[in-house]
Parts: structure tokens; sequence; C-alpha cells
């Protein structure tokens, strides 16, 4: 559905993104996450047509964004960040108006309008003007005019942002609905939102793709590199060096509650230490309340990646 | 063509969504009801050679009131998409720059010809009450208002040009105001200047616009101001059309 190659965009010779490459194929549900700045929604524009590349090339539906941006954009649902809307417009007006832009034909604009509405819990609003909308409302607008022509493809940029918890939930669970039908790459900040809705994930970060698997592939290659944590009272020996120079581990933080002390262990990929720390305790006659393997989240993933120098906690 | 009238329709909605279609609305009824009065009671001291009708067009309130709305109709066209950030679902919508362009122009031109629309209640207004035309013949009103369509289209294509160029309204509005009294003063030039050269006097005479509304409003059609001004409205959308596209190439 969308094809990328080698796409670079420079802004006044800095790079935004350098050669990127990759591919969504027909129904996936992609995630799309960087730190800010790392060229998400520059590469979003570009595939929105918005703005050509520096170089390199990039295809919707078998459409070049550039060379047959006309197709390709009729083949697109787009989302703009902060998602710009008229305020002096009534919300009904306005998805006439960008059906009618979208080619939606005559006859069937009320029925699309209607549909949307209803998809996005517009109902209650349609009459108001779009000014006068909240966060929630105004995002469910620009969901609601990408889903009007009914496109193959939505490219939704950071869909929930400003949005409260339930609101959160409520375009979530859209999205996951969405991609039964639609081929979808959105871009978030909220990590569990893309371990809940995407099929695939991809990582960048200043402009190169770092990484591009499932999610669970992700935590696969970083659940071993997770860490341990032990909570124990450990009397007057000074638990921290012995833990450390248990083999596989790598550095170990100490945080003290009351009598017990509480470690957190980072340990090498692929090593369970969990064992050789019961023997050690068994040994020193330390009191064991909590030993546990820390499960490494996309977060984990996330900061690892594109933060590669801080410790990872 | 549906995705033009599409656009078109937005835009000329979005001038009576906005105060500023009323506020120039206004502005205008008032200063062209000031000019009518004037004029006609002007005419009741004493013998003139000129009709109402001429007169209505040519005065000093006319002008005035016609430099200053252009700014005022096409400061927004570009500027306020660009500030809104409204410009992105607009282009990513599949519609053709072109048709973006035109539609702003046409919908500002359609603004600008609903103003004018009142005009035409006071000659009717003074046919009824006085029982006599204000003007000679039908090709007087013909000519007059077709100068009114030319100028409006030359200087309304100046005011989409200096919008595209800018995302804050007010700087597009002060650039085309500076730019269309500037050639609004170049035609005023010939009378200050009674020493320059005739050829150099004629040249700025092709540009007055005083002089083109002048010949016009007797309902003397001449074919060169209509050249002049479709033309120059022409280039001046094909610049427009070339700065909106520049924002695809630059950076």
């Amino acid at each position: 559905m969308i094809k990328v190659e080698n796409l670079t965009k420079r802004y006044a010779g800095q790079p935004a993104i350098q050669d990127l490459n990759f591919e969504v194929s027909q129904g996936e549900i992609m995630g799309f996450l960087g730190p800010n700045g790392a060229g998400k929604t520059t590469t979003m524009r570009i595939l929105a047509s918005f703005m050509p590349a520096t170089s390199g090339r990039a295809t919707i539906a078998g459409f070049d964004v550039f060379e047959q941006s006309l197709q390709a954009r009729a083949h697109l649902g787009y989302m703009p960040e902060n998602v710009p809307l008229y305020n002096d417009m009534r919300v009904t007006e306005y998805l006439d108006y960008r059906a009618g832009l979208k080619g939606v034909p005559h006859r069937r604009v009320t029925e699309r309008v209607g549909d949307v509405k209803e998809l996005c819990g517009l109902k209650e609003v349609e009459r108001k003007l779009i000014g006068a909308l909240s966060k929630g409302y105004r995002q469910r607008v620009g969901l609601a005019d990408a889903l009007l022509h009914e496109p193959d493809l939505l490219i939704l940029d950071e869909p929930t942002i400003g949005l409260d918890p339930n609101q959160i939930r409520l375009v979530r669970e859209l999205i996951k609905n969405l991609g039964k039908q639609h081929t979808i790459l959105l871009s978030t900040h909220i990590l569990p939102e893309v371990e809940m809705t995407c099929s695939r994930v991809i990582i960048i970060h200043k402009g190169r793709i770092e990484a591009c698997d499932t999610p669970e592939n992700l935590l696969g290659k970083i659940r071993q590199a997770g860490g341990v944590i032990l909570e124990a009272k450990v009397g007057p020996d000074n638990g921290a060096e012995e833990l450390g120079k248990i083999s596989g581990v790598r550095d170990v933080i100490v945080d003290t509650d009351g009598d017990w002390k509480i470690f957190s262990l980072r340990v090498e990929s692929g090593v369970d230490v969990r064992e050789e720390i019961f023997r050690l305790a068994i040994d020193r006659r330390w009191t064991v309340r909590e030993l546990t393997q820390r499960r490494a989240t996309l977060e984990d993933v996330f900061v690892e990646l594109t933060h590669p120098d801080e410790v990872v906690r | 063509m549906r995705k033009f009238y599409t656009l078109l329709i937005r835009e000329v909605r979005s001038y009576f969504y906005s105060p500023i279609a009323y506020v120039v609305l206004i502005f205008f009824l008032i200063i062209s009801g000031i000019d009518f009065y004037f004029q006609i009671s002007f005419m009741n001291q004493r013998q003139v050679q000129y009709t109402v009708q001429e007169a209505f067009f040519n005065s000093v309130f006319f002008w005035f009131a016609f430099v200053l709305i252009f700014p005022l109709i096409t400061m927004r066209l570009f500027a306020e998409e660009f500030k809104l950030g409204t410009i992105e679902p607009l282009m990513t919508a599949p519609v053709r720059d072109w048709q973006v362009v035109l539609s702003k122009f046409f919908g500002a031109l359609l603004f600008y010809l609903v103003l004018w629309i009142p005009t035409l209640l006071y000659f009717a207004i003074f046919l009824q009450v006085t029982h006599q035309p204000a003007a000679h013949s039908a090709g007087a009103y013909f000519g007059s208002y077709l100068m009114l369509l030319l100028l409006g289209m030359f200087y309304l294509s100046i005011g989409c040009l200096t919008s595209v160029l800018t995302k804050n309204q007010i700087i597009a509005a002060i650039i085309s105001f500076c730019a269309i009294t500037l050639l609004f003063f170049l035609g005023l030039v010939q009378f200050v200047l009674l020493d320059v050269s005739s050829a150099a006097r004629d040249l700025l005479g092709y540009f007055s616009a005083i002089e083109h509304m002048g010949t016009f409003s007797r309902g003397v059609i001449d074919t060169r101001p209509i050249v002049l001004y479709v033309s120059m409205t022409v280039v001046m959308l094909a610049l427009t059309y070339q700065a909106f596209q520049s924002r695809k190439w630059r950076l």
C-alpha cells in the first residue's frame, strides 16, 4: 500500500529524514514511533503530497506521491498533526465541503457525511461551530474528514495527542475497528497504544529507521536485556557489591525502604540470573520478599533505541 | 470543475462567516452614499458639463474607498490558510494548485461585485425621484461597470499575490495597499509634473486608472485598457500560482 525507497528530505541542507526504506502492506496497522523532531511528521507530509522529498521515491497504492500526486491523494485519508480546521464553519458544513473536495459523488455526500459523523461520535455537535469545539471533538472532526471518501489508506499524525484517557480509549477503539477495512499508518508518543493497536512498528530516530518489526519481536529482542528486582533484608552485608559479582549483571542500583533494600539489576541479554541470586541469598541468609524479572515494555525498546547512552532502568 | 465550484462556494461564504465582509460592506455603503449625495447637491448648486453617473464614478470619495477595499478583501485569502495551517488539509485533498488559486481569486471577485450592487439602486432611485436618467446612455452605465470589473480584477490579483507571499494578513494588506496606491498615483503623476516631455506623460496616461474610468464612464469603450487590465490580471495570477507552488521547492 505504501512503498518508500531511499526517501530523504533536507531543510536548508539539514537532513530531516535520511534514506528511509519501508513498506506497509494492505490491511496493516503500522505504528510510527520516534522522539520529537525525529522526522515522523516530515515523512507523513511527504506521503500526503504536502511537500516533496529531496530525493528518493514514495508510492501510495502504486501512485508516485510526487508525479501522480492527485491519484495518490485520492487514495489517502490524511489527518495532520494538531488538526487545523476552519474555525468559522459548522461541523456538518465542513464535512460537506470536504466531501465535495474529495470527489464523493453528489448523491452519496449526505450518506457519507452521516456515516462518518455516526462513526466518530459527532452527532451531538454537528451544528456547532468548529471553533467552539473541544480538542477531543476537533480531533474527531479531523478523523471524520480523513474517512469521508472511504480511502484505502489512512495516515494519522498523532491522532490521540492532547486527549484525555477516556477519549484516547475511544480513538484507540475506533482505530482498531478501522484497521479491519483500512491500511493505517499512525504516529504517536503513547507506546501502550502502539502495543495494543499496531501490527508492526517503525522506530525512527534522527531521521533514520532504527527498527521495523512487530511489537512482539521488538520486545523479544529486548526482554532478556530487561532487569531483575530484588527486595531483601541483607543485614550487615553490602548487597550491591555481592550481586554485582554475579556473572551477567551489568550494574546494580540500590534503594531503601525501611529495613528493606530494593536492588534493581540490569542484566545482559539472554542471561537469567534469578537462580544465582536465590543461591546467594540463601548463602548469606538474606530475607527475601521479592524477586522478579521485570518485563521490558515497548517503552524500553524505544528508550534503548533512541537514547542508547542513557541508563535503561 | 466540481472541485473548483466547491472551493469557490466556500471562498464566497467565508467572507460572510467573518465580520470583515460586513465591515467592508458598511464602510463602502457609507462612502458611496456620501459620494452620491454630494455629487447631487453639488449639481443642484451650479451648472455642470457632466452627468450624475459620471460624477459618481470620478469623485475623490469614490477613489478613496476604491483603493482601500482591495487589501481588505484579499489579505486573508492565502495568509489565513498559512497561519491556521488549514493549507495542509486543503492541499492534501485531491485538488490542483490552480483550482485553489483561481477559486480564491474568483471568490474575491464575486464578493467585490456584491459590493457594487447597492450602487445600482442609487441610480434606480434617482430615476424614480427625478424622472430623469443619471447618465446620457445605457453605454455609460455599461462602461463604468465594465471598468469597475477590469480594475477590480487587476487590483484583486495584486492582492492575491501579496497574500500568497506571507502568513501575516497585516503584512499582506500593507504590501497590496502600497502597490495599489503606487499604481494609482502613477496615473496622477502626469497632472503633477507639467514639465515632463509629452511622451512620458502619454505613457503614464496609459496606466492612469482615473483616465480610464473617465473615458469608460462617458460610455467610450476603449480596447486598450481592457487588454492592459486583463493581461495584467493574468500575469498577476500566474505569479500567484508560481508563488503558491514555490512552497514545494523552497527550503
